[in-house]
């Protein structure tokens, strides 16, 4: 498989009253055509951030990319006058929100806003257009669409409406779509029904999907890749497999063992990682993740750690890759740095 | 076999009738839809809440899941008086609150507080975090001056995970979880004695999903603490919850204990909205019997005849379209409304 889009690198920044806001702070991966990449992180790590500047939405003020790369089927976006960038946003990558309503236009008809996009990126007429609406309405499973398309976004339920998005977004063939926490706002048997369409959609056309997400049971059902984002950076990256079997970052194994699961017996008390995320105006040095960490030792207080390699496809930015091994996922295992003396920062053996 | 009408539905509650914080009887909430320009009038009704009856023990979670637009939100709004139900009754501690005065349900509602949903929307973009938190404090006159409210304000602010100095900050400079966490420090400042949660944790990352959940069980613990929980997702519900409510287009499916729901499900909809779940485990989750709903929840502008769920629903047998199934105690404890599963009995 051929690599769509090569992120090199990235840092997007905002620059407010309060700071500089390190929103995406270098980071670097590839999408293959194709595939399904999963892209978790807590609230405020820079996952919509680094999905809207591979689109360019930054808000510009207080919003800047000020490095990297993206290169998209070979050509580094980044350096596209805003012209072209906005032929590529409508043609070859889409982006579905978590809140359609946000991206639906209230007082027109889904007709109007469809066959808009088509003509102008699709060069389609009226007629044409109009046609095509109701044919994208019907690929996206909505019922009636000759009558549904003459109607207006309040008209649609959620899921309704989250299905008419991924319309939009699929109206002119895009390589890549990006899905923004698309089913959140839903509930389950709805975003399975909304996963499964986006998932079956991709595989008929091809289309590499980001999903943005925190919701770990969905990027174990449908993302081929995950990468694992905290406080700016990608801090692990692999399959799907190799992240729940046999995660190596610390990051990764809080997250996995404070979600409740329902195919085990319940916990008295969850798991959950302590602490919270650094602002993102003021990262620590070195590892960012630091202050939560229940293995960090002392050289994570100096030096940051880079991506490195664990197994053939899966990396991770921890300088303790090594000590976690599988059992960092038993449930009862604290980390052996607390083991002795309950203190996070006791030395490393 | 028992109808459930919770005065006596609850054999439980017959005989502790003292536990019991929440009583809701029959509850409807129809909203109008209207037509004309000058004379409105209502050309027909949302049924968003169709006759439910439950009850809330005192220190107890009653989780209730369902899918968008079932009525869940309306059910919770209906509790705190913010609609006025159609009809039915719903008692706090032992008393009417159908009946209550504007004045009565403002001293009421310092102990009812509710964690909304959205968190975009929730907050007003320009109030200050600190003054979004501590505005309930002055209303219901809970500090006596500045240093107490600063402390009050910044203790919530730990407590659901944020920093004290973020206190001087607006909501527009937080990311979606963390607003949703300061709407959590707004309902805990007056120390209420019941909460509707709705969707609390839905937007937040899922380390924060398990602090604020941990949290919510301590606060309860100490304060005893009653509350609604609202959320869609499962196995949250399943962890903060002592029994779980399965709705759907206004109506009760099924209600039991949390382990009892999820080991036993009888419902059809349960069972199918268990198995819709995706499990943090591609090689567990593959495993899993899947059952994939087709179609939408009806509207409830029209709802189907006889059992809401039939045209979806793999059991659906002709009377389905015909019998409205009550909610039964198909087993003990364990209460649900469909005229196809054992125990039910006569329809
Ligand atoms: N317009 C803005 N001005 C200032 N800071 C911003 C702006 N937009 C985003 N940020 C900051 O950039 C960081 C990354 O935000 P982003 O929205 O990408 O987070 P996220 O990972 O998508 O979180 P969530 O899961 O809550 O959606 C956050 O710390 C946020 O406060
Ligand atoms: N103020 C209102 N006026 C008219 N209809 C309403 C109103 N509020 C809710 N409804 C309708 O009542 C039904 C139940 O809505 P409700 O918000 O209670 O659902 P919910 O179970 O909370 O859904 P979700 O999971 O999407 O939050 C829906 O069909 C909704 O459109
Ligand atoms: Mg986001
Ligand atoms: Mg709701």
């Amino acid at each position: 498989m051929a690599t769509l889009l090569e992120v090199k690198d990235l840092r997007t920044q905002f620059f407010t009253f309060s700071g500089v806001v390190k929103a995406v702070d270098g980071i670097t991966y590839e999408v293959e055509e194709g595939e399904t990449l999963g892209l978790v992180g807590e609230s405020g790590c820079g996952k919509s951030v680094s999905a809207l500047s591979l689109m360019r939405l930054i808000p510009d003020p207080p919003g800047k990319i000020v490095g990297g790369e993206v290169l998209f089927e070979g050509e580094d976006i980044l350096r596209l006058d805003m012209d072209d960038m906005r032929r590529i946003r409508g043609a070859k990558m889409a982006m579905v929100f978590q809140e359609p309503m946000t991206s639906l236009n209230p007082v027109l008809t889904l007709e109007r806003q469809l066959s808009e996009t088509l003509q102008l990126h699709k060069g389609m007429t009226r007629e044409q257009g109009r046609k095509e609406a109701v044919n994208l309405l019907a690929r996206v499973g909505i019922p009636d669409p000759e009558r549904r398309v003459r109607q207006y976004p309040h008209q649609f339920s959620g899921g309704m409406r989250q299905r008419v998005m991924i319309a939009m977004a699929l109206s002119c063939n895009p390589k890549l779509i990006i899905a923004d926490e698309p089913t959140t706002a839903l509930d389950v048997t709805i975003q399975a029904q909304i996963l499964e369409l986006m998932k079956s959609l991709t595989r008929e056309f091809g289309v590499a999907l980001i999903v943005i997400t925190h919701n770990l049971g969905v990027v174990a059902r449908y993302a081929d890749r995950v990468n694992i984002m905290y406080a700016g950076k990608i801090i692990e990256r692999g399959t799907a497999r190799q992240i729940y079997s046999n995660p190596r970052h610390p990051y990764t194994v809080g997250l996995l063992k404070s979600v409740p699961r329902l195919d085990q017996p319940r916990r008295a008390k969850l798991d959950p990682i302590e602490g919270q995320p650094p602002d993102l105006v003021n990262v620590p040095l070195g590892c960012a993740f630091r202050a939560r960490c229940r293995w960090a030792v002392d050289k994570c207080a100096t030096d940051t750690p880079p991506l490195m390699s664990v197994e053939d496809g899966h990396w991770s930015a921890c300088w303790r890759t090594e000590d976690l091994g599988t059992s960092a996922l038993d449930v009862n295992a604290r980390g052996p740095a607390t083991s002795a003396n309950g203190n996070a920062s006791a030395p490393a053996s | 076999m028992t109808t459930m009408p919770a005065s006596q539905a609850q054999g439980q509650a017959g005989t502790a009738s003292g536990d019991i914080l929440l009583e809701v009887n029959n509850l409807k909430m129809y909203f109008p839809v209207t037509s004309g320009l000058i004379f409105q009038r209502a050309t027909g009704y949302v049924k968003a809440v169709d006759g439910i009856s439950f009850f809330v023990r005192r220190g107890e979670t009653l989780g209730l899941v369902g899918e968008s637009g079932c009525g869940k939100t309306t059910t919770g709004r209906c509790i705190l008086q913010l609609y006025k139900p159609t009809s039915g009754s719903i008692k706090f501690e032992g008393t009417e609150l159908t009946s209550l005065n504007t004045n009565q349900m403002r001293t009421m509602r310092r102990k009812m507080q509710v964690i909304f949903q959205d968190p975009y929307s929730s907050l007003n973009p320009r109030m200050t975090t600190g003054n979004i938190i501590g505005e309930p404090l002055i209303v219901h006159n809970m500090v006596s001056n500045k240093e107490e409210y600063k402390e009050r304000v910044g203790e919530l602010l730990r407590h659901v995970g944020l920093n004290p100095y973020m206190a001087d900050r607006f909501p527009h400079e937080f990311s979606g979880g963390q607003r949703q966490r300061i709407g959590v420090a707004r309902a805990l400042s007056v120390n209420p004695e019941f909460i509707v949660a709705d969707e609390p944790v839905s937007a937040l990352d899922v380390s924060i999903q398990a602090q604020i959940i941990n949290l919510m069980e301590e606060l309860q613990e100490k304060f005893s603490l009653t509350y609604l929980f609202i959320a869609h997702d499962l196995a949250v519900v399943r962890h903060i919850s002592d029994r779980v409510g399965v709705m759907y287009l206004g109506r009760l499916m099924e209600v039991s204990d949390r382990n009892e729901i999820y080991i036993n499900p009888i419902h059809p909809y349960t069972k199918a909205l268990l198995s819709a779940v995706p499990i943090p485990d591609p090689i567990a989750d593959a495993q899993r019997e899947r059952i994939l709903m087709t179609g939408e929840v009806p509207s409830p502008l029209n709802p189907p005849s006889g059992c809401v769920f039939h045209p979806r629903c793999p059991l659906a047998t002709e009377k389905c379209s015909q019998v409205v199934p009550q909610l039964r105690e198909v087993e003990n404890n364990h209460w649900a409304a469909c005229i196809n599963v054992p125990g039910y009995g006569e329809t």
